[in-house]
């Protein structure tokens, strides 16, 4: 494993922000591609239950990013990583913002919405995919997975209980 | 600013507490919370203005609820909101993430615990994949539509492809697509 410093740490976040097209959720093949794969930073297991401990705590999904940089650098690389996530990101919002209203009714705001629209849910759809592969190592896990997913979909409970039951199993060592 | 469309002008405390407690709220995705805070609770924005706001989150980089932030900051207090909002949204998730990991570290060699968390982990895969199908269930049903949804899914799981190189490819073409749609919609 090569470790970064934090300015790399940080550059690499920032070019991960720029590619977040439709959010965290569609970032994470690609996360995974480069610090599980390319970079060898942390294992495919590992990265699995980073993102099931951000799943797991409060707020939004895209502190995996934090974990990440946490691992390698302690508390100062997960503040470069997480600041790197959001640095470009923002700048861009902070400048588009202002104008996206003044475009409300334009078409050509709806055909960027109506084109990105299958890209951002096929990268999510990947994005679970490669989850359900990393995570479920076993028909057991499989089982969970596949559960929960149905659970998910029909219901409307706070997922927070998928994952408390998840956990019980597990615990137990049913699955 | 309109009667109608303004509601509620936030100090520049009011906005950091309230991106804080949406920080705190959102367990298992921040979005419904974001939506009944900004709309129903603080009356910041209008139901019409959060759609927006949100279309605007979901098209720009970066993390959706991130770029919310940005943007209603700036709306009420300039640069300086946008970074209390940002500040207020991530401050409470990152500490408690960050302490989550370290009691995992500390208890690494439990049995238990390790156990548990790979079925958290196949879980958190299972809400991934249920969010996903109910946004494919919500696309166009056009043939169009599908084939980019399929080719995006198989570059990026199947094939591994970088994101760029994708997006690269695929960005433009999608686009073109959905412009040419409304466009024929339009003629018709």
């Amino acid at each position: 494993m090569n470790i970064p410093s934090l300015s790399e740490l940080y550059l690499q976040f920032c070019l991960f922000s720029l590619m977040a097209v439709g959010g965290a959720n569609a970032l994470l093949p690609e996360i995974f591609r480069q610090v599980v794969e390319v970079d060898k930073w942390l294992g495919g297991a590992e990265f699995a239950t980073f993102y099931a401990i951000a799943q797991a705590a409060p707020g939004p999904n895209v502190l995996i990013v934090a974990l990440i940089g946490w691992k390698l650098l302690g508390v100062p690389g997960a503040l470069a990583s997480m600041i790197g996530m959001v640095t470009p990101s923002s700048i861009i919002a902070f400048g588009v913002g202002k104008l996206w209203y003044r475009f409300r009714g334009s078409p050509w705001r709806k055909a960027i919405e109506r084109g990105l629209a299958p890209i951002t849910v096929g990268l999510v759809l990947g994005s679970g995919c490669l989850l359900l592969t990393t995570a479920a190592t076993g028909w057991g896990l499989y089982a969970v997975a596949g559960a929960t997913t149905v659970a998910s979909y029909f219901l409307r409970h706070n997922p927070l209980w998928w994952l408390a039951m998840a956990a019980i199993l597990g615990a137990l060592g049913v699955v | 600013m309109n009667e109608q469309e303004a509601t509620v002008h936030p100090s520049r405390l009011e906005l950091f507490a309230g991106f804080f407690q949406i920080g705190m709220a959102g367990f298992g995705g921040v979005m419904p919370h974001a939506r009944r805070a900004l709309v129903e609770k603080y009356c910041w924005f209008t139901e019409k203005e959060f759609i927006d706001l949100l279309g605007l989150g979901q098209f720009l980089p970066g993390p959706n609820v991130g770029n919310i932030a940005i943007v209603a900051g700036a709306r009420f207090h300039g640069w300086i909101g946008s970074v209390l909002a940002l500040t207020g949204l991530f401050l409470a998730p990152f500490v408690i993430v960050l302490l989550l990991a370290s009691l995992y570290r500390y208890y690494d060699d439990s049995v238990v615990l390790n156990r548990a968390l790979a079925a958290v982990a196949a879980a958190a895969a299972g809400l991934l994949l249920a969010t996903a199908l109910k946004m494919v269930v919500k696309l166009e049903r056009r043939a169009w539509v599908m084939a980019m949804l399929g080719l995006t899914f198989v570059a990026i799981f199947w094939l591994r492809l970088p994101l760029l190189g994708i997006l690269a490819v695929l960005t433009p073409v999608s686009l073109g697509l959905g412009w040419y749609a409304l466009r024929k919609e339009s003629k018709q």
